[in-house]
This record gives structure tokens, sequence and C-alpha cells, in this order.
């Protein structure tokens, strides 16, 4: 580890994020090119937002949407429709 | 998305004129970011599902306090979130999140984890479920203000903007909890994520693809 490592992972989330300047990226790209450490924990680090955003990692239980509805549609019939809150 | 919103509003209006059953439609592209929110916050499938529900009988009835400006999924949320801490509070666990940080260290370590032995993961290594099993543990397992902003950024895919008027925090506070967040996941999760199959190196402009 040295000091331009440190700086590179204090900047990871926005080059994920694609929100840093264009000198700031090519500063990092540069590293990245010579650093076989830093390359790791970007891609771990980019491989876990992936997984994050996989449909499959969060699932509903089965029956869920059903279940929803049918409660909501019982909730619906007995509350007074909310337009008439604001109706005076 | 602009469509979406007129689209949306529309549907409000019909609702609040009396067509209480457009509310179904209303909700349907939401039922699961209620649920996933939920469940991040209460760590528990019966508790989430229900909060859901709750949350969106609670929507329907204050459906008139909606103002246009914000984003209906914003204001969504905003409600199941709340539905989450009252739960939290009920069931007592607040105890536990109360001795958490509610705000940001100064201090504090929240740099990445090395991969020494690394070598590139392959995409397959990803469609592993356990992984998926243990990133739910990890994300559960992080300090809440963290979790929060982990959940709505990264796994509602809410911009800065929205993430900070939905927790009621500022713009900064989101981008330092995102990236402490996401240093602590990948910390956790680097002892699974190494040790698969080499692959070729090639990382460079592959960005959620």
């Amino acid at each position: 580890m040295n000091l331009e490592c440190k700086r590179v992972w204090e900047h990871i989330s926005e080059y994920l994020d694609q929100q840093i300047t264009t000198e700031v990226r090519r500063e990092i790209e540069k590293h990245l090119e010579n650093c076989e450490v830093c390359s790791a924990i970007l891609d771990s680090t980019r491989n876990v937002l992936i997984l994050t955003a996989d449909d499959r990692t969060y699932e509903l239980p089965v029956g869920y949407s059903k279940r929803l509805h049918d409660r909501l549609e019982k909730a619906i019939r007995q509350i007074p429709h909310p337009g008439e809150h604001s109706r005076n | 998305m602009q469509a979406d919103r007129q689209h949306e509003a529309e549907l409000i209006q019909r609702i609040l004129a009396g067509e209480t059953d457009v509310f179904h439609e209303l909700i349907r592209p939401y039922e699961k970011m209620a649920y996933v929110t939920l469940f991040t916050m209460l760590r528990n499938e019966t508790e989430a599902e229900d909060a859901a529900q709750e949350a969106m009988i609670s929507a329907f009835r204050s459906l008139h306090t909606f103002r246009g400006d914000a984003k209906f999924s914003t204001w969504l949320i905003t409600i199941a979130m709340n539905e989450g801490r009252q739960r939290l509070r009920r069931l007592k666990r607040a105890a536990e999140d109360s001795l958490e940080d509610t705000v940001e260290e100064p201090e504090g370590d929240f740099t990445p984890a090395f991969l020494t032995d690394w070598r590139e993961i392959p995409l397959e290594a990803l469609e592993r479920k356990e992984l998926r099993q243990k990133l739910r543990e990890a994300v559960n397992s992080l300090p809440r203000i963290y979790r929060e902003v982990f959940v709505l950024r990264d796994l509602q895919g809410m911009n800065q903007e929205e993430t900070a008027a939905a927790l009621g925090i500022t713009v900064a506070a989101v981008k330092v909890r995102l990236h402490r967040a996401r240093m602590m996941l990948q910390k956790m999760l680097v002892p699974y994520l190494k040790g698969s199959v080499p692959a070729r190196k090639s990382f460079f402009g592959r960005l959620f693809q």
C-alpha cells in the first residue's frame, strides 16, 4: 500500500458512479494499469454492486403479491376514499 | 420516466376522484421495492411482508397528501421506511440499533480488503446462490445508517438527491455513507469472491453491463 493506492480507494465509489472529473479518472486508470491490488479492489467492489442489483439477490416470498393485493382490496373497501379528505 | 410520472399523476387523480381500485395499478411497480427495503430494515421475511402491506395501506390512506414535487416512488419509500422504523421500535430491536452510530464516525477503518491471491472473479462466480445469501447477510450486518443509504442507492437505484430526501440527510452524507457501506461490504465479501477459477484479466470500462 502506498499513498497513491489510498487516494484511489477514497475515490472508488465516485469512480464506479462516474462522478469524478476526467482528470481524476485518468489518474486512477493510470494507477490501475500498474497496481494489481487496487485493480482487484475495484473489481471486487464492482462485483458487489452487480450482485446487489441482480434481481435474484432479493426475491419476494411466494404468493407475496397476491396476499398484498387481497389485503389492499379489503382495506380499500373499509377506508373512506382518500380524495374525500381534500374536499371541503 | 417523464411519461411514467405523468401516468402516475393521472392514476392518482383517478383514485382521489373515487376510482379507488386503481390504487392496485399505481403501486404494482413498487411492490418489490417496498418489501426489499423493509426486509433490509427488519431482517425478517414475515415481518417485512406484513410491514409492506401496512405501508401500502398507509399510502392509500394518505394519498391526498402526496404532492407532485417529489417522485411517487420516493414518497412511497419514505412511508415504507417509517413503517419499518415504527416496527423496529415496537419490536424493541431499536435497543440494538440505538447503540449504533447515528452520525458518521470521523475515525474508523473504511479501507477495502486486499485480495492477496487475487485472480479476476469470473462472472460465473456471481451466479452462485450462496454468494447472494452471503451478500444479504453482509447487508444485514451493516450499521443502520450505512445500510439505509446502500439499500436506497445500490439496491433500489435511487439517485443521490432522492436518497438524501428520503432519509432527511445531505447529499454529502449520502456520498460518505455509501462509500463506507461499499467498502465494508467489499471487505466482508472478499473471502467468498476470491479463490475462483483464474481468468483473463480485464476490468476496464466494464460497468454494469
